[in-house]
């Protein structure tokens, strides 16, 4: 099987639906002469012309509100945000029009657009630029959101998202881009609000998703080598739709639960999977459901210590120790 | 067209029984007796309708905003008298007359208001958020200026398609200084598309006149991106119609966007919750009424052209008010909305459940 990086992923994906879909538009800032900030886009305007992959002004608030009201009329515009981070200068846009439209024209009309882009800390870039909106993304109901982990997943993922005829927001991540791993080169999708087990395990479920999928893996590995103890990975994906059935079916096996996620912990996606797994799995929990989030404060930029401030492997291991106390 | 004064209104009567300047361009000499009566009719459909709405808020029979669009209709009705089958409009929440006037039917609209069922919206949008697709009418948008950058999309769906047409987006004059309708302007000019900006200039942001908010010319900001613009006297129905014609020609033939002020007037308040009498007088609403009332100019115009008489005057009107009524009773006898139907039209997969694709849980409790 082919091995490729994350960014050649998430490229393949476009490109293959670019070429399946004459309606697939791709608009951004740099996607298409500078072949895109993270050179996720390279390529594509040699490929699909300029009347396809279009570079937009910095003008989030503008170009995001302009794909909405293009997707109305049936065009498909996957709309690269450079980071998640700028989506607060096209809230507006976002959360009151693309995600309300529907419900508001009493479901007359839709809305598939895609907006995609990376949501992460860990590259020193300050405050401003380490935004994990997936929660507040998540809160507003007619939206999807989704957090790949592998190459794998982001390809089938995108494919499913720009299919789909809601509007999904996809949050890549800027350290995962040169990450490697095997793609099909037969075409597949993936589901969105479908988990995967990335490993199994017995005695403690984590919950996690996006780059912590990883951290989680190789705390897992530790915990297993050094304090005997059998760790299950439940990577999420998708946050909404959310695959709470694969998390339940988890605990009621493992019976101890710990969340990771790279959020800050008020109000995050592990503050809902924490409610929800309380309600329907109260039974099954030998303890308290454990979470381990971004220390809580702006995002440092003092590059060593950013890298304590995120869950890391040893935060999780750590974490997980107390999960199994 | 200045700016407009703060307080009273020094204002130049129009004599009000003078044909129109605008009567012989083309896209008005053109018109037939019934197109013209058609036009009247629009207009005054639309005031008898948000005058009964009005009533049935005062009865506490609607709930939330009701932005009436009294004294603008020559606006709305002018310029969607002109749409083709590939041209669009959206607007922004004093919706009701653009609705009227792309030829949605009163009984929907009124149930909305009355947050019933069988309104336009199933309920679910209210005054506010009117759309209608099938007559390429995109909303109805809450948010001041927000609707701008998605009527720029229409105009790139209308482009990406190869289709020959182009998108009317409306805002107030409260809306220019929206950073969204600036980065809206830019994408037009900067990509060249079918977009004509409409400003319905009524005066008043809210409470705040358009001296107290805005600094310089509204429509003469487009030159800043190299846009042309125009401006027009809304109290005219044919100069509405002559101006719009002009630069939505422009944006169907050669994919030029453009950006047109229209002068008018709002008899109401911002809102009916609106106290309006802090910031205007009421001496200057009456001038307004009494000189520039868009139905009474065009009904002067047509009375001269003799195409109406006193008798189809009475008639129109009587049946304009009836349908208003009849609205009202149709909103009145249809249910409201269940609880069950508060989850529906939030996704099209779970609305379409044969056709879903993805799995999990979609909503949550």
């Amino acid at each position: 099987m082919p091995v490729i990086t994350y960014r050649e992923a998430v490229r393949h994906a476009l490109a293959e639906e670019l070429e399946r879909d004459k309606n697939v538009v791709v608009l951004g800032e740099e996607v298409a002469q500078f072949h895109g900030a993270y050179k996720v886009t390279e390529g594509l305007l040699a490929k699909f012309g300029p009347e396809r992959i279009l570079d937009t002004p910095i003008s989030e608030a503008g170009f995001i509100g302009m794909g909405i009201g293009a997707s109305m009329l049936g065009v498909r515009p996957v709309m690269e945000l450079m980071f998640w981070s700028f989506y607060s200068v096209a809230f507006d846009q976002i959360l009151n029009n693309a995600a309300n439209v529907r419900y508001m024209s009493g479901g007359q009309i839709n809305c598939p657009i895609v907006i995609r882009g990376p949501a992460n800390g860990g590259t020193n870039v300050g405050a401003t630029h380490s935004h994990t909106p997936e929660n507040v993304l998540a809160n507003h109901p007619g939206v999807k959101v989704v957090v790949p982990s592998t190459p794998y997943d982001a390809k089938g993922l995108l494919k499913s998202a720009i299919r789909d005829n809601d509007p999904v927001f996809f949050l890549e991540n800027t350290m995962l881009y040169g990450d490697k791993g095997e793609v099909p080169a037969d075409e597949y999708v993936i589901p969105l609000g479908k988990a995967d087990v990335k490993r199994v395990g017995t005695d403690l479920t984590i919950v996690t998703y996006g780059r912590s999928v990883h951290h989680s893996l190789a705390a897992a590995a530790v915990l297993e080598k050094e304090h005997d103890i059998s760790v299950e990975v439940v990577d999420l994906r998708s946050i909404r739709p959310l695959d709470i059935d694969t998390v339940l079916a988890s605990v009621a096996k493992t019976h101890r639960v710990l969340i990771v996620e790279e959020q800050k912990p008020f109000c995050s996606v592990g503050s809902q999977l924490a409610y929800m797994i309380q309600r329907e799995a109260f039974d099954e929990l030998d303890g308290p459901i454990h979470r381990l989030a971004t220390i809580d404060a702006p995002a440092i930029y003092s590059p060593p210590v950013e890298a304590e401030q995120l869950p890391n492997p040893q935060r999780i291991l750590k974490a997980a120790l107390a999960a199994m106390s | 067209m200045s700016k407009k004064p703060t307080a009273t209104a020094e204002k130049k009567a129009v004599p009000s029984a003078k044909a129109s300047d605008f009567a012989q361009a083309p896209i008005n000499a053109n018109l037939s007796r019934e197109e013209k009566i058609e036009l009247h009719r629009k207009m005054v459909r639309i005031r008898r309708f948000e005058e009964r709405s009005l009533r049935a808020y005062q009865s506490k029979k609607i709930g939330g905003f009701l932005h009436l669009y009294i004294g603008q209709e020559a606006v709305a009705v002018g310029s969607c008298s002109l749409m083709g089958a590939n041209d669009h409009v959206i607007t922004a929440y004093r919706d009701h007359g653009h609705a009227i006037a792309v030829g949605m039917d009163t009984k929907p609209l009124m149930a909305e208001l009355y947050g019933k069922v069988t309104g336009c919206s199933k309920g679910k949008g209210g005054s506010m958020h009117y759309f209608d697709p099938s007559r390429n009418f995109w909303g109805g948008h809450g948010i001041v200026g927000g609707q701008i950058p998605l009527g720029v999309g229409l105009a790139f769906g209308v482009k990406y398609k190869g289709l020959k047409g182009a998108a009317m987006a409306f805002m107030g004059d409260g809306a220019v200084n929206q950073g969204a309708v600036h980065e809206a302007y830019n994408l037009a000019a900067l990509w060249n598309l079918p977009v004509v900006f409409v400003i319905e200039n009524n005066g008043y942001s809210m409470g705040t006149s358009q001296a107290r908010s805005s600094a310089g010319e509204l429509a003469k900001r487009a030159e800043g991106y190299d846009m042309p613009w125009g401006q027009c006297n809304g109290h005219d129905l044919y100069e509405v119609r002559a101006t719009m014609d002009k630069f939505l020609t422009l944006a169907r033939e050669k994919s030029k966007p453009s950006t047109v002020e229209i002068d008018t007037y709002r008899y109401r308040g911002h809102s009916v919750a609106d106290p309006d009498n802090t910031y205007r007088g009421k001496g200057e609403i009456e001038e307004y009424r009494r000189t520039k009332d868009p139905i009474q100019v065009f009904q002067n115009i047509l009375v001269e052209e003799g195409v109406l008489d006193e008798a189809l005057i009475e008639k129109i009107d009587t049946e304009a008010r009836a349908e208003a009524d009849n609205a009202v009773d149709f909103a009145e006898a249809s249910p409201f909305p269940t609880v069950d139907d508060i989850q529906k039209d939030v996704y099209w997969e779970a609305d379409h459940p044969s056709e879903r694709k993805s799995q999990g849980r979609l909503f949550f409790d």
